[in-house]
């Protein structure tokens, strides 16, 4: 893993979903998987960008909490399940954060550099943010 | 060109669906296709059959309504978003024992699949959110 340059692994996709919400405080990062996860089961070629509060979804540990939510870990886990492979993340995201690409064990991703996500977004025909 | 639009914001709490509804009618006046709304997080809100607002301000769910009546539009909703926030049509609500349903034609519960496929079949795909 490391950060890459455009063109090396950024290939055409028919379908990204881009996560931007903490699994925590709402229910974007779940109802944005779950569009991601019936893609990939209709047979759709789909990628996953973690950006902004996102990234907070790749560290480990996101259990269920006081409020009753189920966990983001379980969804993520099925992923791979699910033949959803292309999953990126957001370098400048998770420096903002406080965060390195160390912290971010949880799947096995591809880092980005900032301008590459705008490379990323323009290699899938469709775009579905959450 | 056709569209179809994706509404997560919920009606009178947020701007999206108000701005969906004005996109949705400019498509149509200016003889765009709209194949399909996909109504999904709060933005299924937008078909809660009891909605009613203050006489002075727009009434969302009719006005997707007469949308629906120009004939070639489907207004869609995610079945999961909506169980979860208590907007059954009639089949769900017998299916779980409820004694009055809250969401109807021309609305339609429908799996997320659906906006899978209006994200895909269209020549754009719009979110409001």
């Amino acid at each position: 893993m490391g950060i890459v340059s455009p063109g090396e692994s950024l290939a055409p996709g028919e379908l990204l979903v881009i996560l931007r919400h903490a699994p925590h405080g709402s229910s974007w990062l779940r109802e944005g998987l779950e569009a991601a996860m019936v893609a990939a089961a209709f047979g759709r070629e789909v990628g996953l960008l973690f950006t902004g509060e996102g990234v907070l979804a790749l560290l480990e540990g996101q259990q269920a909490g006081a409020l009753g939510q189920k966990g983001s870990d379980n969804l993520l886990a099925a992923l791979e399940m699910y033949d959803v492979e292309r999953c990126y993340v957001d370098a400048a995201a998770l420096e903002r954060r406080g965060l390195s690409e160390n912290d971010v064990s949880l799947l096995p991703v591809t880092v980005l550099a900032h301008a590459d996500v705008v490379a990323l977004t323009q290699c899938f025909s469709r775009v579905l943010s959450f | 060109m056709r569209y179809a639009l994706a509404v997560y914001g919920g009606p009178y709490s947020q701007q999206a669906s108000h701005s969906a509804l004005r996109f949705a009618e400019a498509l149509l006046a200016r003889g765009h296709q709209l194949t399909t709304v996909f109504f999904y997080h709060d933005g299924v809100y937008n078909a809660a059959s009891m909605m009613a607002p203050p006489q002075d301000e727009p009434h969302l769910r009719d006005r997707w309504l007469g949308l629906a009546a120009q004939g070639e539009t489907r207004l869609q909703v995610c079945v999961a978003a909506a169980l979860r926030r208590g907007l059954l049509d009639e089949r769900e609500a017998t299916r779980h024992g409820k004694q009055s349903y809250t969401l109807e034609a021309p609305f339609e519960l429908t799996g997320l699949g659906q906006l899978v496929e209006a994200t895909l079949e269209n020549d754009h795909l719009i979110t409001f959110a």
